[in-house]
């Protein structure tokens, strides 16, 4: 097992060196950051020096350490469009994301799950057949839709909850948090809503999916013979096989989460690091988005090898397997 | 013989299946009128001569105030929108279909060859499909537009614009095709014909093209259905977040972007006669390729 998680870090690194190699190439490669530091005045003998001191010139192998090393220092650079320290922006910025991803995330889960297994176990029920055609609805509607539509409903016609921004935020520390107040809550149902419906029909049909093969097998097919009661099989023998793959999907969901909030908060000018990535890709302000790539990409390592260590928790039969 | 077989079964399907059926007529529609919008479009909203100010915020016809002159009403510029969101469409039709079939084309070539060739070209193609798998389509188009400004001068950029985008969401959507194609050589490889086509020296193109991609048309068909769907609204959440297509020639995305400038106000068609119009195109798209894939997959009927 000590092994099994080790091999899992040792990836995790190699990955992490991969991505950090793919961010720095976009750094150096794509555009020159002299002249993007300098304005026309700036003699040639000012950039040359510029260049020297920056570290430039050295050869690719020693520039690259030079900047997973700052990375790993939390030394994120600067950006070309504000001058202000990478590291610092996407700090304010992280909270933001983190709890309308995480609302999002809750929101799917708690509506999906119940949906999926619902629908599972009455395949030709009437109520069944309309989620299953509202969720193929749901996948053809473009989140900025969905974002619309509520804004209209929610903000314009019934005029409940504020349209855009966040409001009522506190602040904990360096982490400006919208979850103590009313006013923060009431701005953060909006978009989360919309981050999490469209997430809501991926943990539907994935749950749903599951559950139907796992009520085909044949433990489950003998449980029926032993004439054990159909809530025992479904409840606690479906279902526990069922949940193992739901902790992949949330895994999974993540990647999804991150890449949708972009959208959502565009929509809905939520101030969070999408939105920050949208303005860098618009500014063509390439430190940041290669930091935010990196940084994209720590968490999803980190999710994912959580999500192998949970494996190991719930499935004795895994732990066997590594065991042996 | 065979292949008539399955047709027949599955037009027997296709008139048992209301909702396929109208998704199909529907889908077909809106293809025809978007591919003959020059023709059958009012008037073109890229001429700047064809609409004037006067007409401008003009309601649907159905409304109190509409002009016969404009079905759908007129947005603040006086143009038609019914001529507008015609136009959009096709060009988001034409980016998404042109995306679909690069990505097809790249995808099936380099799944075919991995599967076929095996060893390390497999595997590096394998681990990038993996890598993409990981990255969500969007994020990828975003990367990939990203990286193209970066390189490329500004005014190069504006004029590359549509070839950009397209390639951007050709990149994000190859995966699925290739993994299908990998996973039937896999099948196919080791059976009878194909040992035979390989000891009778048949070049490997041929029996990757002949032998082995006869085979997953049906599932390609499927993919290429759904990713036509993702295509579409990749291209419009790119120009709806301003990264995709200018103003001057807007697909459904822009014109909905647009149309957001409305959402407070009374002029409500303007922003949502073409959400109604890009929802109403993929969802029926979505709905044919859950037929097929039906169809594809007997066990699932």
């Amino acid at each position: 097992m000590a092994v099994f998680i080790l091999k899992r870090l040792i990836q995790s690194v190699f990955v992490m060196l991969a991505v950090a190699f793919l961010a720095f190439s976009l750094f150096s490669f794509v555009g020159d950051p002299i002249s993007q530091m300098t304005g026309v005045e700036t003699s040639l003998e000012d950039q040359a020096r510029l260049r020297e001191e920056l570290g430039l010139n050295d050869p690719f192998i020693v520039q690259f350490a030079r900047f997973t090393g700052d990375m790993l220092q939390g030394n994120f650079g600067y950006s070309y469009r504000t001058r202000e320290p990478i590291g610092a922006m996407l700090l304010d910025r992280l909270p933001a994301t983190l709890e309308l991803g995480t609302v999002a995330l809750i929101i799917s889960l708690i509506a999906g799950i119940p949906a999926g297994i619902y629908t599972a176990l009455n395949p030709r029920g009437v109520l069944s057949q309309s989620m299953l055609i509202a969720t193929l609805i749901g996948v053809s509607i473009p989140t900025f839709v969905i974002g619309i539509l509520l804004i209209f409903l929610f903000g314009v016609q019934l005029g409940w909850l504020p349209t855009f921004g966040r409001s009522g935020t506190v602040e904990i520390g360096w982490w400006r948090s919208s979850l103590f107040t009313v006013d923060g809550w009431r701005s953060l149902v909006l978009p989360g809503l919309t981050l999490g419906l469209f997430q809501l029909t991926l943990t539907m049909r994935l749950v749903r999916a599951q559950m139907m093969e796992v009520m085909r097998t044949d433990h489950i097919r003998f449980a029926i013979a032993r004439g054990i009661p159909w809530r025992s099989i479904r409840y606690r023998h479906a279902l526990s096989n069922t949940m193992i793959p739901v902790i992949t999907v949330i895994g999974l969901q993540f990647g999804g989460v991150i890449a949708f909030s972009i959208v959502t908060e565009s929509v809905f000018q939520w101030p969070g690091m999408g939105l920050l990535f949208l303005e860098s890709i618009r500014f063509v302000d390439i430190p940041v988005m290669s930091v935010y790539l990196v940084v994209i990409a720590f968490f999803f390592v980190v999710i994912n090898l959580l999500v192998d260590l949970l494996y190991l928790l719930i499935d004795p039969r895994l732990r066997v397997r590594e065991a042996a | 013989m065979l292949a008539k077989i399955r047709e027949s079964e599955a037009l027997w399907l296709f008139r048992r299946s209301p909702a396929a059926m109208l998704a199909a007529l529907i889908a077909v529609v809106i293809i025809t009128a978007a591919v003959l919008a020059p023709w059958i479009a009012p008037t073109n909203p890229y001429d700047l001569s064809s609409f004037s100010l006067i007409d401008g915020l003009l309601p649907p016809v159905w409304q109190d105030g509409g002009d016969p002159r404009f079905l759908l009403g007129t947005d603040d510029q006086g143009r038609d929108m019914l001529s507008s969101i015609l136009y959009g469409a096709r060009l988001s039709l034409a980016i998404a279909g042109m995306a679909m079939a690069v990505a097809l084309v790249l995808g099936v070539g380099l799944g075919l060859a991995a599967g076929y060739f095996g060893g390390r070209f497999d595997a590096i193609v394998m681990r990038i499909a993996d890598i993409q798998l990981a990255l969500p389509a969007i994020l990828t188009a975003l990367l990939i537009d990203g990286i193209s400004r970066g390189i490329l001068p500004r005014e190069l950029h504006d004029d590359l614009r549509l070839g950009v985008i397209t390639l951007a969401i050709a990149l994000s959507l190859w995966v699925n095709f290739a993994r299908t194609a990998r996973a039937s050589v896999f099948v196919e490889r080791s059976k009878d014909y194909v040992q035979a086509a390989i000891m009778m020296g048949q070049h490997p193109l041929r029996i990757m093209l002949r032998h082995i991609l006869p085979n997953i048309l049906g599932p390609l068909l499927v993919i290429a259905t759904v990713d036509l769907a993702s295509a579409i609204l990749l291209e419009a959440t790119l120009s709806f977040l301003g990264v995709g297509l200018p103003a001057d020639s807007p697909s459904l995305g822009t014109l909905i972007r647009i149309g957001m400038q409305y959402l407070l106000s009374g002029e409500w068609w303007i922003l949502w006669i073409p959400t109604i119009f890009l929802v109403v195109l993929v969802v029926s798209i979505n709905l044919l390729g859950d037929f097929l894939r039906d169809l594809f997959n007997p066990g699932l009927r």
